[in-house]
């Protein structure tokens, strides 16, 4: 027992291209499909569909589903469902309304537009979704009561705690400063965009780098270097296409004439200027990376995916399930509170059917990205690119002027079938 | 070093004492009033029918069930285990029978499953969980290759070795193998015996689950036969026959007794 020697690292002999660049295969499907879906609404709307004022609008819609999807990942791979997260988004929504109209400019006499309303609201907001979220994971791990039933329970209840709040009306004006998460009232500017493109290509390369001498150290194998390069590459692209569309989109020459007039100055003649990255966009940039390296790197991420693929291995191991299971659905209902910011900002106001079907849309969009239901399997980056297919979908076909029934019969099709080729898919390579 | 049969004889304190533990599922007593100890690198077989209560009373040590009544003694200090985290602070671990294993994960996050190796800023160490992994399989597995697969992926006897990899490599004092055997090949299982033997010459005490009567014969000191949830009694494996045990597991009766 004294013998230390390591196992022998065998070489793995990689057939085609893509094996090589270790790149998942249902991912690239899921690509493929989007970009096929893209190039086919561009075909058809004559080339409305790819423009940079689409695609400028297409992400800052995508954005609350897709925040929430990032969650619901966690909850579907521990075998658990929530079903409550339009409704809590609307609750959420509804508190951060009436924080800012109500509260802090007549119970504390602050007046509308302080500085400080926008905090205010936001904390209020991110602290009740978490805490509702944390008393439904207390009554699906400690009290045992499934968690459809709780979440069913939690779509009912949340839904109208948010009308007899706001007595179903719609609260707004909304805090300027708080206009700011929804999208178009609130970009970057081209040059700061860009700033933030180059340091996250940099900081992409430094992770891909650190990985790679990770693995060399400990004598793992590792990819060819043209590999690496092709990654590289690939994902540089990603990101700075990205910015350069989404500072391609032209703020319209009377909005930004108003701007100026807002600010007391006169617009120079001719002057064009880009909307950049939205703040939303990059919430959701940010939620993405923490939930990834949650999922990935960090133990609260390595017990959700044991308790999803062996629950009784997790509890047999000494991972406190019942406490994972309230950490999980706290989570999820922060992220809900942060999908509420983002989208009543959007809105400019709360309305009372905020949030109607996105329970359906954020399990939609998580089981498009590759989350099983049986437990185990799921990833956040599947989920957002499976938000933003269905947002594809659903804005596409606007543009082509299906009629609103149509959408939804489409849609929902596609989540039965894009399941269905998932199952076939699994069967074929043998997966589980 | 002190043979169990010596330590016994000179009366010393047992490693684990189980004494009076019973415990009842909806009215029926799985366990009822069991007692076995073990010592420092003895091994003690468990026998008895399916539902007998084997597995039952171990998981009374192992942490996954609370007992109704008895109390638990580690090298004589009374100690409360209520759950697994409770008994793996007393470096007792286990092999389950259904190995518990999480099958999405590869072999490396099974082994370290609750006890993760982290970096300096709090997360998980993949590259040096996968080394220490590589050679702790070295050891016991050499053929073991598929590290980077999940542990569905793997047959019945690398899945069997990685629990039994999970379960020596956290240096544990107290072992529990529920049927550690059940879904391996002979030669596998001939790699288990001779583990075995080296764990109890490190001073181990090991439960060992077993139906294979010839098993027990071949490598327990002592055994525990247990009968419709009551021990049949404990015997030093020198004193005994296979017959002995196999009248004991199916009568319910101790050697010298005459059968009923």
């Amino acid at each position: 027992m004294t013998d230390t020697t390591s196992q022998p690292i065998t070489p793995q002999t990689k057939r085609n291209f893509f094996q090589q660049l270790e790149l998942d295969v249902r991912l690239l499907g899921m690509i493929g499909a989007f970009i096929i879906l893209c190039i086919g609404f561009n075909l058809v709307t004559d080339g409305r569909f790819l423009t940079p004022r689409n695609i400028f609008n297409l992400t800052i819609q995508t954005v609350s589903v897709a925040i929430m999807a990032s969650g619901m990942v966690f909850v579907i791979v521990t075998r658990h469902i929530d079903l409550s997260v339009g409704a809590l988004l609307a609750t959420c929504s509804a508190i951060m309304a009436m924080t800012q109209t109500e509260f802090v400019p007549h119970v504390l006499g602050l007046g509308l537009n302080h500085p400080i309303t926008w905090i205010v609201a936001v904390a209020v907001g991110l602290a009740a979704g978490t805490l509702i979220g944390a008393f439904h994971g207390w009554m699906v791990g400690y009290l045992t009561i499934p968690a459809f039933i709780v979440t069913l329970g939690g779509f009912l209840v949340w839904r109208n705690v948010a009308w007899y709040m706001t007595d179903g009306q719609t609260i707004g004006p909304l805090d300027s400063t708080f206009l700011m998460f929804g999208g178009t009232n609130g970009t970057l500017g081209t040059s700061l965009s860009w700033v933030l493109g180059l340091g996250a290509t940099g900081l992409a390369l430094l992770t891909l780098w650190n990985s790679r001498r990770a693995k060399l150290a400990h004598e793992f194998p590792v990819k060819p270097l043209w590999a690496e390069g092709v990654m590289a590459a690939i994902i540089s692209a990603a990101i700075l296409g990205l910015v350069a569309v989404l500072n391609a989109y032209e703020i319209p020459t009377a909005r930004l004439k108003r701007m100026f007039e807002d600010r007391g100055e006169v617009m120079p003649e001719g002057l064009t200027m880009g909307y950049g990255l939205p703040i939303s966009v990059l919430i959701l940039i940010a939620v993405a990376v923490v939930m990834t390296v949650v999922a990935r790197r960090t133990r609260l991420g390595r017990y959700i995916f044991a308790t999803g693929g062996n629950p009784d291995a997790a509890e047999l191991s000494g991972i406190n399930t019942r406490l994972l299971t309230v950490k999980i659905f706290a989570i999820m209902g922060f992220l809900c509170a942060l999908s509420a910011v983002v989208a009543s900002a959007r809105l400019a106001n709360h309305s009372n059917d905020i949030g109607t079907l996105d329970e359906l849309r954020v399990i939609a969009a998580a089981v498009i990205g590759g989350t099983a239901l049986s437990g185990g399997f799921g990833t956040i980056y599947g989920a957002i690119l499976g938000a933003l297919i269905m947002q594809s979908l659903q804005s596409g076909m606007a543009m082509v002027g299906v009629d609103a029934p149509f959408q939804n019969i489409v849609v929902g099709t596609v989540l039965v079938a894009a399941v269905f080729i998932d199952i076939v898919y699994r069967k074929r390579v043998g997966a589980k | 070093m002190t043979s169990p049969k010596e330590l016994r004889a000179q009366g010393a304190t047992p490693m684990v004492e189980m004494n009076n533990i019973s415990i009842s599922f909806g009215g029926i007593k799985a366990v009822d009033d069991v007692s076995v100890d073990l010592y420092p690198g003895e091994v003690v077989g468990l026998l008895g029918h399916n539902g007998a209560g084997k597995s039952t009373l171990i998981k009374v040590l192992s942490g996954a069930y609370k007992m109704d009544s008895g109390e638990i003694r580690i090298n004589g200090n009374k100690v409360e285990i209520t759950n697994p985290r409770d008994a793996r602070a007393h470096n007792i671990e286990t092999i389950y029978q259904t190995l518990a294993l999480a099958d999405n994960l590869d072999a490396a996050s099974n082994l370290f499953l609750g006890r993760e190796i982290v970096t300096g800023t709090g997360l998980v160490n993949d590259a040096a969980m996968e080394a220490e992994c590589r050679k702790i399989m070295g050891r016991l597995n050499p053929n073991f290759r598929k590290f980077n697969e999940p542990v569905s992926a793997l047959s019945g006897g690398q899945r069997q070795s990685v629990a039994i990899a999970r379960a020596v490599y956290f240096n544990a004092k107290i072992l529990i193998m529920d049927e550690p055997t059940a879904a391996l090949g002979p030669h596998e299982t001939q790699m288990v015996a001779e583990l075995i033997q080296q764990l109890k010459a490190q001073g181990i005490g090991i439960f060992l689950i077993d139906h294979d009567v010839h098993a027990v014969m071949k490598l327990c000191d002592r055994a525990s036969v247990m009968k419709n949830g009551q021990l049949v009694g404990t015997v030093d494996i020198d004193d005994v026959t296979d017959d002995d045990l196999l009248s004991m597991i199916i009568l319910g009766k101790k050697p010298g007794e005459a059968a009923a």
